[in-house]
């Protein structure tokens, strides 16, 4: 699904269209806690993460895992740092006020699938 | 590449291993291995701001074959480094919990996505930290052929 179809099923807000237009949102997993993020190593260039954390951190762990789409839950605010930080990689940045269990669940009616987690030696193995 | 990381500098968190995650794709090392690397220099650098004495190091090498990372600080040293290596396991303090950190997955994190992985601690002088991401032999290359 596109970013505008994906805000319009979380009510969600655009604050950052990032740098890819066509950018679909396909995959993507939840978690609160950045190791827990990068503990899954997706290889799927599509994922997008859902999460309560609004730091600094959060959008360089997205540049890491090279993450489609940030989606910030709770209704939290982001920190004009970050939303400059996304800007700056053309990372997609949206907000709900839903919580993270609706807007995962939301997601997922909507055919959002989960992210496919590879093990370290699933991702080894790949050229 | 090197890095100083200071203890407690959680502003700039991460900012070094997003360098070096782009750095390595930019010189041509594939978006795998490179994503392993920036993985396991994050959880490195985060552990240096999250829980060393005075901070420390962050040295990355390329080979043709592999990224060396070593992360290195002077204290206070692991005291039980089977027990920090158990997911979930952690000694965050709230601050940093409060964060998002202290998943306990930071070791465990440096060691999934590394090939070689060496840990040496010793309490009151420090820890030191290796990890070798193999890069994928370019297709028609037989690495074990090779010298």
């Amino acid at each position: 699904m596109t970013l505008e179809d994906l805000a319009k099923a979380i009510e969600g807000a655009i604050l950052v269209h990032g740098n890819r237009p066509d950018t679909q949102v396909e995959r993507a997993f939840a978690a609160d806690l950045l190791s827990d993020v990068l503990s899954l190593a997706c290889n799927d260039e599509r994922t997008t993460l859902v999460t309560g954390m609004v730091n600094p951190q959060v959008m360089r762990v997205a540049e890491i895992l090279s993450i489609a789409a940030v989606i910030i839950v709770r209704g939290k605010v982001p920190p004009q740092s970050m939303v400059e930080y996304a800007e700056d990689l053309g990372i997609p940045l949206l907000t709900t006020r839903k919580t993270l269990f609706e807007t995962c669940g939301l997601m997922f009616a909507s055919g959002v699938a989960p992210c496919r987690a590879m093990s370290a030696s699933e991702s080894r193995s790949r050229p | 590449m090197r890095f100083h990381v200071r203890a407690g500098d959680i502003e700039h968190g991460g900012s070094a291993s997003a360098k070096i995650k782009n750095e390595l794709t930019t010189i041509g090392v594939d978006e795998m291995t490179a994503r392993r690397a920036g993985i396991v220099a994050f959880e490195g650098e985060m552990n240096l701001i999250v829980y060393s004495a005075d901070g420390g190091t962050l040295s990355v090498e390329v080979e043709p074959g592999a990224i060396l990372i070593e992360v290195r600080d002077t204290g206070p040293g692991i005291e039980d480094i089977d027990l920090a290596m158990t997911p979930g396991y952690s000694t965050a303090p709230e601050w940093a919990t409060d964060l998002g950190f202290g998943a306990g997955m930071g070791l465990v994190n440096m060691q999934a996505n590394s090939d070689g992985f060496e840990i040496e601690s010793r309490l009151g002088e420090g820890t030191t930290i290796r990890c070798r991401v193999d890069r994928p032999a370019p297709a028609g290359v037989d690495r074990q052929g090779g010298p």
